[in-house]
């Protein structure tokens, strides 16, 4: 439904000294709260993207065996299972009950997600977000625009398929064409062509449709949507008092949907982005230069 | 009709679209990708999978491609296909005449597998049936051109089991053996050690999937001799041994000798006639 804060769009058009409209989010913070600070979860989370695929890539790489396997499902120290929760549910669709190992290893990372926001995994581990953010920031700095938007809802229905076609083929047909696997598995086994992909990623995500593929075409984004809606770790715009409407998260959020019924919600409602789709990237909070937004849980009140 | 009204219409019809829209290209994405998914259940003939896998499809609904049996592979034999290779995605496979499955006792890939995609209920590696190797040219082989080679033998580790020598005749010299390598799918795990050290520039002894080396015989088929040893004795009326209408006193060897006269002289008496022809001649004049 089309709700009363569809205005709020058009009511921060009034020309009150708008910083720059969104076009350039984060100048604002980087002024008033330093470069670092206004930069702050980005680097954190390129930190731990990195780390998590230095973990994967050390043992082949320089012999340092602490995580062996990759992203779908690995063996951490040698004792600690964990499996793509996604692709586990797959084989189950497709007639096959894993071993335990990879139950419990689902389980392990399934209730991890459940409880710091299922897209944690988009933002925080998932060397894909590094592309499409690269994308997202050419498409800025060039100002690109073209007029293709996929549905948001497209992934939960490619989401629905994977499924579908694995259990009618019995096997893991998403698997065959996964480009967010595929990459994770070269990138620890050894690169093939599939680099080609990362470029297909990057065109159709700079030139072709914004934020396309990690926002609405991506299956495995959809999943972890699924398992983040009721979340622990949410992120809270705690100071929407303060908002001076200048736009700068919503041009940099992923999901910039997310954010309108937590910032521009009645009084009585609550500040807390509740939206399974928000990635807990925090890049809100680093662009804002009020300071509105900050990391908490789901049950904080007005 | 009022603005309000008219706003909820249009809400719900691109609501409608939206959903309409997302459906028809999941159905499309589905169908593109289904169809697709069924050429790759077709493995190619030099792809090996590792030990404990048995239905292609079987192990395709349970592979999640994440490689720790690549790597507790202790040869690198092993090693997970990339895009544009033309065996499902990102899953474990090797090339015999590169690098052979060693067939490791404690089978550590079947024991890497988090989801049981290499079956856990393989425990004895001997019981593994990762392909079946055949010698697929008699042409090159230099057995068949009556050289001793017997290399594939030589290294086969259930030699005499999987891999045995036969000798047959030289045909060409007339006085030499033939020692030709023969594999036996009974024992045969298809490892592959007999490819990669087959000494031709291409092997002449080559491992197969099983269902492409293997034929197999009408499941009515029974083999005489084999029923009729498990039997104990024959199972249809056994033929009635053939009884030659002789005279008395003589009979008859099956063995070689042939008709055999008795020399009993009391039955010789007994004949009617003398022995010589011109005596029983004269006998009839008289």
């Amino acid at each position: 439904m089309v709700s009363a804060t569809s205005h709020t769009s058009s009511a921060i058009k009034s020309p009150v000294k708008k910083s720059n409209g969104g076009k350039y989010p984060g100048q604002e913070a980087i002024k008033t709260k330093g470069w670092l600070r206004a930069n702050k979860w980005l680097l954190l989370r390129r930190l731990s993207q990195m780390s998590i695929l230095s973990l994967f890539i050390a043992g082949p790489m320089f012999g340092v065996w602490i995580v062996k396997g990759n992203m779908s499902s690995s063996l951490t120290l040698g004792v600690l299972p964990l499996s793509d929760p996604f692709v586990f549910l797959q084989t189950l669709f497709a007639g096959h009950l894993a071993e335990a190992t990879a139950i419990s290893g689902a389980l392990i990372v399934l209730v991890f997600y459940f409880l710091v926001g299922g897209r944690v995994y988009c933002s925080w581990v998932c060397p894909i977000n590094i592309v499409t953010d690269a994308a997202d920031w050419v498409r800025r700095k060039f100002k690109i625009k073209s007029s293709l938007t996929f549905s948001r809802m497209g992934r939960y229905g490619l989401l629905a398929s994977t499924f579908i076609i694995a259990s009618v083929t019995g096997v893991l047909a998403w698997e065959l064409i996964n480009p967010v696997t595929m990459i994770q598995r070269e990138l620890v086994y050894g690169m093939g062509v599939s680099w080609l992909l990362v470029v297909a990623i990057f065109v159709l995500d700079a030139f072709i449709s914004r934020r396309a593929w990690c926002g609405h075409l991506c299956p495995m984004g959809a999943f972890y949507s699924l398992i983040g809606k009721y979340s622990l770790i949410k992120t809270n715009a705690v100071n929407r008092k303060s908002c001076d409407d200048c736009m700068d998260c919503f041009a940099i959020c992923p999901e910039p949907q997310v954010i309108k019924p937590a910032l521009k919600g009645s009084e009585n409602s609550s500040p807390v982005i509740v939206s399974g789709n928000c990635t807990n990237c925090g890049r809100c909070i680093d662009v804002c230069a009020k300071d509105v937004f900050e990391t908490s849980h789901r049950f904080v009140k007005t | 009709m009022s603005p309000e009204s008219n706003k909820t219409l249009q809400s719900r019809r691109r609501f409608l679209e939206n959903i309409s829209r997302t459906a028809g290209g999941a159905v499309l994405f589905s169908i593109g990708l289904g169809l697709y998914s069924q050429q790759t259940k077709s493995l190619p003939a030099d792809a090996i999978r590792p030990p404990g896998v048995g239905d292609e499809t079987d192990f395709l609904s349970a592979c999640v491609r994440c490689g720790l049996c690549v790597r507790d592979c202790p040869y690198d034999t092993l090693k997970l296909s990339k895009l544009g290779e033309p065996i499902a995605l990102g899953t474990p496979y090797f090339d015999a005449r590169d690098i052979p499955c060693e067939m490791c006792e404690d089978i550590p890939c079947v024991k890497a597998c988090p989801t049981g995609a290499l079956d856990p209920e393989l425990t004895n590696i001997d019981d593994a049936r990762m392909g079946l190797a055949v010698l697929v040219d008699q042409e090159t082989c230099i057995a068949f051109q009556g050289l001793r080679c017997e290399v594939c033998f030589n290294v086969c580790p259930l030699q005499n089991k999987a891999i045995s020598l036969s000798r047959s005749h030289n045909a060409r010299t007339g006085k030499h053996a033939l020692i030709i390598p023969v594999v036996h799918s009974s024992d045969c795990t298809g490892c592959g050690k007999c490819e990669h050290a087959c000494i031709l520039e291409e092997a002449a002894i080559k491992v197969m999937p099983v269902k492409l080396a293997k034929g197999e015989s009408g499941k009515h088929y029974r083999l005489g001799w084999e029923e009729k040893q498990k039997a104990g004795k024959s199972l249809v009326t056994p033929d009635l041994e053939h009884k030659y209408n002789l005279p008395e006193g003589s009979s008859y060897d099956y063995e070689g000798e042939g008709l055999i006269q008795s020399d009993d002289s009391e039955k010789n008496k007994k004949t009617p006639f003398n022995k010589s022809a011109l005596d029983r001649l004269n006998e009839g004049v008289r």
